[in-house]
């Protein structure tokens, strides 16, 4: 076998494994996805939006679970992007080249990819056992951690897509700086800190490990902030481990709907991204 | 827009000096504004130090009682207070280093895919759908490596193992046992998938990063497309690509949820990653709310602790290393 062809061999080996790894990818995405439309459709009734969650070997829904849930996010929402848009705001327009600027942004990145049930121990010793109870506020803020980085992050890469020429113009007119980035800079960029926030949100909406020690779980109807709260994660990991069929069906309903959330979500925000008016 | 690319830092660029000579009613707006900022971007790093500083005050009963030996004692018995962080550790790194066996080549085979192969059209709809890997909670894989994965692994893949790799003198042991469908080795495995799209995003990122002139002289010397990946692109790359693997990693060894229900929660180290084990996450999401006991929950905040110590240096050499891959091609 002379060089050229072992040469041709060799590649055509090479790009074989890559595209049978780049199907082997996309098969467990498919997978995934069936089985929870094969499993999760049959839970999605009336009953499941209407209901309380049971107990075990009678029928109910998810009602409090879902209001939980969507609570808690969106208090986190509310807590985490103003605080993530000012961060970044800091970082892209004031602390460009800066030492602490440098340190921050570092920072940032390692809480952007720390183990989430780590903030579920933080928040639980720093809300939780101050407060000598677990409760809707407490797992609202560990949520909360979880929003800021990502904020943060897309927040600064988006205004650094602002071009500089606009910032001088509005300048030249005579606006303060303040002025500038609020009237401009914020402006020319919300496409992408909007899409931040989608992300964000899409990324709260599934996590469990923050809210297992945080805000429980709650069998019962309860709008108190200052009581554990049911939320739709940790009843999927509660009612999913357990050995009833009734509750193991309402598991995978709740993971359907997460996971249409979460992919509609991620979806809406690619979109969005798209057609942003600066691209990289 | 050529402005666009200038690298002026913008804060003493035209628009600060006008700013400042001429900032009359906007100066009081200017310091509150900037100070505001500057608080917010603060907390950033008062949430890293009071991550630090609320978890060694957790941890120091269970450190303080057990000293050095917490971290090489494989006991873990709540009842008569004993506690060891042995076997966590163990199971993190083992389902990890599974995760990374997996998970790396196929994010290479992928992220080449994406950048050499794929034809233009079908690039941004593939590489959305890997990304969408990464957005499925953990939660949902953990529900479907349960119920669906697991006794799939049970009924086929690990009666093929134990028949072929444990037969096999020297190895036997680490594939022995009773197919029990949960176990390392299914935790390890779903890790893999679910750090997939991390890696091969960052590498689809660096590999993009090689100035096409360098590929299209190695094609113009007749190299093929697989010459091309492993001595150009690879070798260019090779920082980032190990960032990559590192932030593939840091992910890897703090998941918690997908693995809390695969692993089966056993405080114990097998020789056989067919058996049931335990991480330190996966330990926390089941006992901590359970934990009676000021030393137990110490000693579960301890482990926590460990997890965080173990995780901030990987995704700290990732981070380093990224960064001076961006360095190098911004030089």
């Amino acid at each position: 076998m002379n060089i050229y062809t072992r040469r041709r061999i060799a590649n055509s080996v090479v790009m074989t494994l890559s595209v049978a790894a780049t199907a082997f990818g996309l098969l467990w995405l498919v997978l995934v996805l069936w089985t929870l439309l094969e499993n999760g459709v049959a839970a999605i009734t009336p009953a499941l939006f209407s209901q309380m969650t049971p107990p075990p070997g009678s029928a109910g829904g998810l009602l409090n679970a879902i209001f939980g849930s969507v609570v808690m996010t969106l208090i986190a929402t509310l807590i985490g992007t103003p605080t993530g848009i000012l961060a970044g705001t800091f970082l892209a327009e004031y602390s460009r080249g800066s030492r602490f600027g440098e340190v921050v942004r570092f920072i940032n990145d390692i809480l952007l990819s720390a183990p989430s049930i780590i903030v579920g121990l933080f928040v639980y010793e720093i809300v939780v056992v101050p407060m000598g109870h677990f409760s809707a506020w407490a797992g609202a803020v560990a949520l909360a951690i979880i929003v800021i980085p990502v904020v943060v992050r897309t927040t600064e890469d988006m205004l650094n897509l602002v071009p500089n020429a606009l910032r001088e113009a509005a300048s030249a007119l005579g606006s303060p700086k303040w002025k500038v980035i609020v009237m401009v800079s914020y402006r020319a960029a919300i496409q992408g800190m909007v899409t931040g926030i989608m992300l964000a949100v899409a990324r709260i909406a599934g996590e469990t490990a923050p809210l297992l020690f945080t805000a429980l779980n709650n069998q019962f109807w309860s709008t108190d902030l200052n009581a554990p709260m049911a939320n739709l994660p940790v009843v999927i990991f509660q009612f999913a481990m357990s050995p009833y069929a009734d509750w193991q069906t309402l598991a995978w309903g709740g993971a359907l709907l997460i996971t249409l959330t979460v992919l509609f979500l991620n979806i809406g925000a690619r979109a969005l991204a798209s057609w942003s008016t600066f691209k990289q | 827009m050529t402005l666009q690319e200038q690298t002026v830092p913008a804060d003493i660029t035209v628009v600060e000096r006008i700013a400042e000579r001429g900032g009359r009613a906007g100066s009081i707006g200017d310091v509150v504004f900037r100070a505001l900022t500057f608080l917010f971007a603060l907390l950033v790093l008062l949430i890293l130090g009071g991550v630090i500083v609320a978890l060694i005050e957790g941890a120091w009963p269970a450190l303080r009682t057990f000293g050095f030996s917490f971290v090489v004692t494989e006991v873990w018995n709540p009842v008569t207070e004993k506690f060891g962080a042995l076997a966590p550790i163990y199971g993190t790194l083992v389902t990890s280093a599974i995760a990374m066996l997996v998970g790396i080549p196929v994010a290479f085979g992928v992220a080449v895919f994406i950048t050499e192969i794929c034809p233009l059209w079908l690039k941004r709809p593939l590489a959305t759908m890997i990304e969408l890997l990464a957005a499925i909670p953990s939660i949902i894989y953990g529900i479907w490596g349960l119920f669906v994965f697991a006794p799939f692994v049970q009924q086929y893949i690990q009666p093929a193992i134990i028949d072929t790799l444990g037969q096999v003198p020297g190895i036997g042991a680490l594939f022995a046992g009773p197919p029990l469908g949960i176990g390392v080795l299914t935790a390890g495995f779903i890790l893999a998938i679910m750090v997939l799209p991390f890696i091969s995003s960052i590498m689809r990122d660096v590999f993009e990063t090689v100035p096409p002139m360098l590929k299209e002289s190695a094609y113009g010397l007749g190299a093929t497309r697989g010459e091309v990946v492993w001595q150009v692109v690879l070798p260019y790359t090779r920082i980032g690509v190990v960032g990559g693997i590192m932030l593939g990693l840091g992910r890897a060894l703090g998941e918690t949820m997908a693995v809390t229900f695969v692993i089966g929660n056993a405080h114990r180290i097998s020789a056989s990653i067919l058996q049931p084990g335990t991480t330190i996450s996966a330990s926390l999401a089941n006992e901590f709310t359970e934990a009676f006991g000021d030393l137990y929950r110490s000693s579960l905040i301890a482990l926590g602790f460990i997890l965080f110590i173990i995780t901030f240096i990987v995704l700290a050499i990732a981070k380093l290393m990224l960064l001076e891959l961006q360095k190098r091609a911004g030089s």
